[in-house]
């Protein structure tokens, strides 16, 4: 298992060396100047000229490229050229707050979607199949930022249930250590502040986590109603097992499976998803800072932003590799 | 099997609990139980706390609570006013102004505010390295002194030097007239900054001058706020009132400004109760607002917007093709199609409220038949023409681009002219606009900083540029000219008649001047709204 770790460790290393390549060549062939961006009405053409020389941006791309590879390999991102603010600090500053939606989205999504698609599967062509398949079909059809806006017209703005932005009531005057807000209230023992922030989670939770809901319950109603199927459940139940062990035991342990890949692919689509809902949500996260990177051609913020995501990415699913073997001894062997 | 299970299940929740219960309060909590709290939300957070190296509104509109200038303005007006200077005289070559400062000013490190502490300020400016001569950076100090001692432009600066005569009197010398120095130190970019501060935990030759401790976390002024805490997370900044101020104490125990990037989303914020005032309000919230019972404050506009028509293209560069132009644009109707109630159409590329805004500038009338003619006189009706406009962007003078776009596209339509347009997103668009040739008519404008001519017209018309496709020498010496001058009172007919002869010349049609507005839950009193964004919260109150 560890030279297996170590293995797709190592195989991560030419896979972002070569993003950061790609990366570093794309970003530069949008069109727009980043001094221009920097500068907006204001500039001048003396003042752009000024600003890349003092950025180096007028540099050969060869030589910028030796300089950031340079800093990134002491683990330096770089500095936004709009902020001026070290671009990894940044995101220690905003990646919590993408991470606790994503989590919020991750967990609405299933424990509501397993148990759904389980009862679907169990009762297949009855009323809760086919509520739960239509449901589930018009949740993946529906987009994020539809959703969002939706959510926040009923539940905000017209009944006043949930707050209609932000992670926190400002004048809560929370602490923050870990940019976790929920986990900060607990830390610190704010409790007002870490339901406050929970509080704040649903509604963005809900629109970022309906997609993935949708796949889920469909995933897992497919894959449940596959193995109900197969012999060795049919021999449990010939053996008289009870009918809990065998969902449990015997359906359950072999249909999450490609559940749980399924998951581990949705970790994009949740981070993706997360930069329109955090826009609808005025939710201060990666989201709204990578929008604004576009935007002003932030070409530090940018690669550091997507190199970090493929990161996350490979992790991710290195990760659902190795769940895979703890819950299915056959992958194991492999 | 089911009891295993659920004494499982029971053990998971009575871990977590446990984790969670052994966790909590290990780290202490900082709160201090503010009660009367005015939360305002930003359209962005500031770019640092030090004044000095900005240039953007969301930066000046936390630093303008916690320092102040010598010279302030008239409140709701752009005229200069006294501040941390009682008074001030020019000498009769114009070139040396003595400032006469309040008595008994401290800055909230508790250094004392006197002469010393003036020329202090002025020496750092002049002192700025060259990592720093941006326009992103120094822009404004770079521009108005025009040059800093050392640098590229170190041959054109205009600062000569500054001397403390005794405690509370201040003179700073310019080696060149600057007529509008009164009014340029009322930007908060000139705001005066506690010279041990600055020495303890400021760094002006970093290479991120705008994230050293004293931009992020020691920012010391003399203002009625001093800074409490800047969550770079959250985007939260928190000033609480300075005990030892000079003028009028704070009325609220704490300020918090949020930030909110979109002008929905701070609507939503104000009607649901999270906060209790926003700037930059969507000209399409601000009747719904108004009837919901909220306050709107109008700005008095310091702002125009222009269409600019690209001499180096043709039929532009035919004076009568601009004239039909200007003949066919329906100014009222823009406005009412565009812009926020209270907007006042435009006659020339000055506002106003600017001194040397001409009152007798040539008019265009909205005329279709003329315009339909003039086309025809110069042989060019039902020509197509390129129009560039932005997307997805909101500036004070421009709140809905492509509404602005359709209505005027309509108008030009109307009389003949075949429109063909193309849409840019905000930072392609000013690389398409300013920086190619490439362009045919577009809409831009400015918002101005200080009362002065030269903040909009040397802005458009200092020197030959890309956006407006001209090169007339002539036009370009008379907008310098007044810059010559040491008073205001001998600039003003010079600005007049600029004004009078670029309208014209009619290089674009200068379309309004639209009111941003701000918006306040119905128990907040005493914000006055100002021009140019002088408004500071001490006098904001919150009543129940």
């Amino acid at each position: 298992m560890l030279r297996f770790v170590a293995r797709r460790l190592l195989l991560m290393v030419p896979v972002l060396f070569g993003l950061s390549v790609l990366l570093f060549v794309w970003v530069r062939a949008l069109p727009g100047d980043p001094a221009r961006a920097l500068l907006g009405e204001r500039a001048s053409d003396a003042g752009v000229a000024r600003v890349n020389e003092v950025y180096g941006f007028d540099r050969p791309v060869l030589e910028q490229y030796g300089v950031y590879v340079g800093a990134l390999l002491r683990g330096d991102l770089g500095t936004s050229i709009q902020t001026g603010r070290p671009v990894t600090s940044s995101f220690l500053e905003y990646f919590p707050a993408t991470l606790e939606l994503a989590l919020a989205a991750l967990l609405f999504a299933v424990v509501l979607g397993v148990p759904l698609g389980y009862l679907a599967a169990r009762h297949r062509g009855g009323f809760i199949d086919s509520a739960v398949v239509s449901g589930s079909l018009l949740g993946v059809v529906t987009p994020v930022f539809f959703l969002a806006i939706l959510l926040k017209l009923v539940f905000a703005s017209w009944l006043g249930w949930l707050p209609s932005g932000l992670r926190q009531e400002p004048r809560l005057d929370a602490t923050h250590v870990t940019n976790f807000y929920v986990l900060d209230g607990i830390l610190t023992g704010e409790w007002d502040a870490a339901w406050d922030a929970v509080v704040h989670l649903v509604l963005p939770g809900i629109a970022l986590g309906t997609i993935p809901l949708a796949i889920i319950v469909r995933i897992t109603r497919a894959s449940v109603a596959e193995v109900l199927d197969e012999d060795h459940v049919r021999t449990a139940r010939a053996k008289g097992l009870a009918a809990g062990t065998i969902s449990r035991r015997h359906v359950l342990r072999n249909a999450l499976l490609p559940v749980m890949t399924t998951i581990g692919l949705q970790a994009g689509l949740l981070l993706s998803g997360a930069v329109l809902t955090e826009t609808v949500f005025s939710f201060n996260g990666i989201g709204s800072y990578l929008f604004g990177a576009i935007t002003d051609r932030d070409y530090p913020v940018l690669q550091g932003f997507i190199l970090f995501i493929a990161l996350v990415y490979c992790l991710i699913n290195l990760l659902v590799d190795v769940l895979h073997g703890v819950v299915d001894p056959r992958v194991r062997v492999s | 099997m089911r009891s295993t299970s659920i004494r499982r299940t029971g053990a998971g929740v009575a871990a977590v609990l446990l984790v969670g219960s052994v966790l909590a309060g290990c780290v202490e909590s900082e709160r201090d139980g503010k009660e009367n709290t005015f939360v305002f939300a930003a359209s962005a957070a500031p770019k640092t706390l030090d004044p000095f190296y900005a240039s953007d509104g969301e930066t000046f509109r936390v630093t303008r609570q916690i320092y102040e200038g010598l010279v302030g303005t008239e409140p709701g007006t752009v005229e200069p006013a006294p501040l941390l200077a009682e008074s001030w005289t020019q000498s009769d070559d114009g070139l040396s102004y003595t400032f006469d400062l309040k008595d008994g000013v401290t800055f909230h490190d508790g250094t004392a505010f006197d002469a010393e502490a003036v020329c202090a300020n002025f020496e750092r400016w002049s002192a700025t390295p060259e990592l720093q001569q941006t326009d992103d950076k120094a822009y404004y100090y770079g521009k108005l002194f025009r040059g800093f001692a050392t640098g590229p432009d170190a041959d054109s600066a205009i600062y000569a030097g500054c001397s403390a005569d005794d405690e509370l009197t201040a003179t700073v010398t310019l080696d060149a007239p600057f007529a509008g120095f009164i009014a340029a130190m009322s930007l908060p970019a000139f705001a005066m900054q506690s010279p041990t501060a600055l020495e303890e935990y400021q760094d002006d030759a970093s290479t991120s001058v705008l994230t050293t401790p004293y931009g992020t976390e020691h920012p010391t002024g003399t203002g009625p706020f001093e800074f409490a805490s800047w969550d770079q997370g959250s985007g939260e900044v928190r000033l609480t009132p300075y005990d030892d101020y000079w003028g009028e104490a704070a009325k609220v125990d704490e300020v918090v400004v949020v930030e909110i990037d979109t002008a929905r989303g701070r609507a939503e914020a104000l009607r649901n109760g999270e906060i209790d005032g926003f700037d930059l309000v969507g000209p399409a919230d601000v009747e719904s607002l108004a009837d919901d019972g909220f306050t709107i404050e109008n700005r008095p506009a310091f702002n125009i917007l222009y269409l600019a028509l690209n001499q180096a293209q043709a039929p532009f560069d035919d004076i009568r093709v601009r004239q039909a132009i200007a003949h066919a644009i329906d100014k009222e109707a823009v406005i009412s199609a565009s812009m926020p109630d209270g907007t006042q159409p435009a006659d020339q590329f000055v506002p106003e409220l600017v001194d040397g805004h001409a009152s007798d500038v040539p008019t265009y009338e909205y005329d279709p038949d003329l315009a339909r003619q003039l086309l025809e006189e110069a042989g060019v009706a039902g020509t197509t023409i390129t129009f560039n406009y932005p997307t997805n962007i909101s500036r004070p003078y421009m709140p809905q681009p492509d509404d602005t776009f359709n209505i005027v596209r309509s108008q030009l339509e109307a009389v003949g002219l075949t429109i063909e347009p193309v849409a840019a997103e905000w930072t392609d668009y000013l690389e398409q606009v300013q920086n190619t040739p490439d362009h045919g008519i577009h809409l831009l404008g400015w918002t101005g900083d200080y009362d002065d001519p030269d903040n909009f017209l040397g802005v458009f018309f200092g020197q030959q540029s890309l956006e407006w496709g001209f090169d007339d020498a002539e036009l370009f010496a008379a907008v310098a000219a007044p810059r010559q001058l040491a008073t205001t009172d001998e600039q003003r007919p010079l600005y007049e008649q600029v004004n009078r002869d670029v309208m014209e010349f009619l290089p674009g049609i200068p379309l309004a001047s639209p009111v941003p507005s701000l918006a306040f839950a119905e128990n907040v009193e005493g914000y006055e709204a100002s021009p140019v964004q002088d408004e500071v919260w001490n006098m904001v109150e919150i009543t129940d």
